[in-house]
C-alpha cells in the first residue's frame, strides 16, 4: 500500500517536528537546512526507495547518502519514521554514548550509510556505491543529498566528471537548492550561478523542482536516465517554521524555549 | 648471494596481478600515474575491476569508501605526497573513521624521489598518516617485504596506508619473506645498541652494523617494517639489552619511526634515542645517494649516530 501525496506531507511535518525537538533538547544543531529538505526525505523513505527497516543491510537496497552531514536530524527522524530506529532514541541526539552523533556515523545507528559531515565528500561515496552496484550487476540505485553551499567544493565536481565518465544511471544527486549558507546569501559568499548548466555541461541530466512539491519530488526522483541525475531542488530554509523561513540565523543554531514553543505550534497545526 | 636490486613498486604490482586471481573483491585505484605506481600490472589482467579517477585524488579516496562500503576490498594508489597530503581529510573521515577496508598505497616516498625535487618527495606522509585513528602504517624493507605486505594487507579488513620507494635498492629479506602486520623482525643481534630502521634505511642499518662490528662494537638491527601498530615486545626487549637506540628512515624527524619509537620508550623504558631522519626541512632535486649525503641519511650518519646514543647511555 503506497501513501498518498498529503500523506507524505504530513510524514514530512512530522520530520520537521522531530527535528525542532531533537535540536532544541540537543540546545545545538542545524534545523534550518533540515526543514527545506524534509519533504524529500518523506518522498524518498516512503515511496521511493527500495528499502527494508528491518534489514538495514540488504545487499539490494537503494542507498542514500547525506552529503550535507549537518542535517543528520532529519536523517534520524526519517530513520525512526520508517522504523530503523525507536522514536523515543531520537531525543538522545549529541549526547554523549548516543547512536546519534551530531553528524552522521556509519556503523553506529541502523540505516546510516557512510560518515559524513565533512562537506564536499559524499558524492564520491555515493559514486563508489553506484559503481560497486555496476561491478556487481546489482540494479540498487543510490541517492545523494548535497547541500548548495557545499557545491561550492571542488571535490564534487571531481565526482561530477566521474559519475558522467563511468555512466552512472543508477546515481541520482538531489541539491537542496535553498539558497543560503552559514555567512549568508549563497552569491554572496561564493555565486553558485547556474548550477543545472554546471551540471549538466559535466554530462549529467538534470531537471529542476519545487522542492516542497511532492508529486514534482516523486517524478522526478522516479525518473531515469541512461548516465547520472542530478535534481536541484528549489527550497525555502526553514520551511514551515514561519520566523524560520528563509533565515541563515537558523543554519546552525537550534530554537530557544520560546521559539521552540512557536515553531511547534506552527507545524502542529500544519498536520 | 649475490645483491639484488629491485624496485618496491614492481613488486607492489606484481602481488596486485596475483590478487586479481585470487580475489575477486579486490579492486585497484589510481589517479592518473599506475604506469608509475605500478597498479597497470593489475590493470592488465584485470581491466574490469580496476578504476582509474583521473588527477583527482580527493575523489579517489571518496570512491574508495564506497566501494569497500559495498563490499570490496579497495587498493588505492597514487604518489606519497599525493596519497597522504592531498587528501588526508578524506581519509580521516571516509575511510578511517568508519574503518573502511581500503588500503592506501603510495609509491615514490621519501628523498630518494630524487631529480622531481621537494615537491615531489613525501617526507611527512608517516607522521600525517600514523596521527589517524584504526590507521594501520607499514613501510617494507625491500620488495620482497613489499610483495608480502600487500598480500598480508588485502587479509585484513581495515585501513592501511603502506609507503612504498621509486628506485631500485638492494633486498634485505629472503625472497619469500613472510609479513605479519604489527610484526618486526630482527635482523641481527647484538648487545650494544638497537638500529631500528625502516624502508630502504634497513639496509644502512645493516651496513651500519658491519662497520660497528669493525671496531668492536655490537650493533642489533631491527626491521621495523609496521610503524603503526608498534612492535612494542621486540622494541622493550632489545632495548632491555642495548640500552640505546637509532632510528633510521627516509621521513622527517618529526613524526615518523623515530617519533613513534620515542614515544614508546620514554613512558615503558625511558633510554637515548637518536634520529636518522630530515631535520624538518624540505629536500631538492638531486641524485639520490647525493642527496642521503647531503641530508644526513646516509651509512655514515647511522655510525656517528649509534655512537652519540652509546655516549649518551654511558652519561646516564
Amino acid at each position: 500500500m503506497g501513501y498518498s501525496s498529503e500523506d507524505l506531507s504530513r510524514i514530512a511535518n512530522r520530520l520537521r517536528v522531530h527535528v525542532i525537538e531533537m535540536t532544541s533538547a540537543a540546545g545545538s544543531g542545524h534545523p534550518g537546512g533540515s526543514l527545506s529538505s524534509a519533504d524529500l526525505l518523506a518522498v524518498l523513505y516512503f515511496r521511493v526507495m527500495r528499502h527494508d527497516p528491518k534489514s538495514p543491510d540488504w545487499a539490494d537496497r537503494d542507498r542514500f547518502i547525506l552529503s550535507k552531514g549537518h542535517v543528520a536530524p532529519l536523517l534520524y527522524a526519517a530513520l525512526a519514521e520508517s522504523g530503523y530506529l525507536p522514536v523515543e532514541e531520537l531525543m538522545t541526539l549529541r549526547k554523549m554514548g548516543s547512536r546519534l552523533q551530531g553528524h552522521p556515523v556509519r556503523g553506529k545507528a541502523p540505516g546510516v550509510e557512510m560518515s559524513t559531515g565533512s562537506l564536499g565528500q559524499g558524492l564520491s561515496m555515493s559514486c563508489g556505491i553506484a559503481l560497486a552496484g555496476k561491478m556487481d550487476c546489482k540494479d540498487y540505485r543510490v541517492f545523494c543529498l548535497l547541500g548548495d553551499g557545499e557545491m561550492q567544493s571542488g571535490q564534487n565536481w571531481e565526482a561530477a566528471m566521474f559519475a558522467s565518465h563511468y555512466r552512472l544511471d543508477n546515481l541520482t544527486a538531489i541539491v537542496d537548492r535553498n539558497r543560503l549558507q552559514i555567512t549568508g546569501d549563497t552569491e554572496r559568499c561564493m555565486s553558485l550561478g547556474a548550477l543545472d548548466e554546471k551540471f549538466r555541461s559535466f554530462g549529467w541530466d538534470v531537471e529542476t523542482v519545487n522542492g516542497h512539491d511532492i508529486d514534482a519530488l516523486t517524478s522526478a526522483l522516479e525518473k531515469r536516465s541512461d548516465g547520472p541525475r542530478a535534481i536541484i531542488m528549489n527550497t525555502i530554509k526553514g520551511k514551515c517554521v514561519s520566523f524560520m523561513e528563509n533565515n541563515a540565523g537558523f543554519h546552525g543554531k537550534a530554537c530557544n524555549c520560546e521559539e521552540t514553543a512557536r515553531a511547534l505550534k506552527e507545524l502542529k497545526e500544519g498536520l | 648471494m649475490t645483491v639484488q636490486k629491485l624496485a618496491q613498486r614492481n613488486y607492489y604490482g606484481k602481488a596486485l596481478a596475483e590478487l586479481s586471481r585470487s580475489r575477486g573483491d579486490v579492486v585497484v585505484m589510481d589517479a592518473d600515474l599506475a604506469s608509475s605506481t605500478k597498479t597497470s600490472e593489475f590493470e592488465k589482467v584485470c581491466p574490469e575491476r580496476f578504476v582509474e579517477v583521473g588527477i583527482a585524488e580527493q575523489n579517489m579516496i571518496g570512491v574508495a569508501s564506497g566501494l569497500a562500503a559495498s563490499g570490496k576490498t579497495v587498493f588505492a594508489s597514487t604518489f606519497a605526497v599525493f596519497a597522504s597530503g592531498r587528501c588526508w581529510e578524506q581519509i580521516r573521515l571516509s575511510v578511517a573513521y568508519p574503518r573502511l577496508n581500503v588500503k592506501i598505497v603510495s609509491t615514490h616516498c621519501g628523498i630518494s624521489v630524487g631529480e622531481d625535487g621537494a615537491s615531489h618527495q613525501a617526507l611527512e606522509d608517516i607522521s600525517l598518516m600514523r596521527s589517524i585513528p584504526n590507521m594501520v602504517v607499514i613501510s617494507p624493507s625491500d620488495a620482497y617485504e613489499a610483495f608480502a605486505a600487500t598480500k598480508a594487507i588485502a587479509e585484513y579488513d581495515g585501513p592501511v596506508y603502506m609507503r612504498l620507494g621509486r628506485s631500485e635498492f638492494p633486498t634485505v629479506m629472503p625472497m619469500d619473506t613472510e609479513f605479519r602486520i604489527g610484526r618486526a623482525t630482527v635482523m641481527r643481534e647484538g648487545g650494544d645498541v638497537t638500529l631500528i630502521g625502516t624502508g630502504q634505511l634497513v639496509m644502512s642499518c645493516l651496513e651500519a652494523a658491519d662497520a660497528l662490528a669493525s671496531e668492536g662494537i655490537s650493533a642489533e638491527v631491527i626491521n621495523m617494517s609496521t610503524i603503526k601498530p608498534l612492535d612494542r615486545e621486540t622494541l622493550l626487549e632489545s632495548l632491555g639489552r642495548t640500552g640505546c637506540a637509532v632510528t633510521a628512515e627516509e621521513h622527517s624527524v618529526i613524526g615518523g619511526l623515530g617519533s613513534a619509537v620515542s614515544e614508546l620508550l620514554c613512558e615503558e623504558m625511558p633510554s637515548p634515542v637518536v634520529k636518522i631522519g630530515t631535520k624538518d626541512t624540505f629536500g631538492e632535486s638531486g641524485n639520490p645517494e647525493k642527496l642521503f649525503v647531503k641530508y644526513g641519511l646516509a651509512v655514515p650518519d647511522v655510525i656517528d649516530a649509534a655512537k652519540r646514543s652509546m655516549a649518551l647511555k654511558r652519561k646516564g
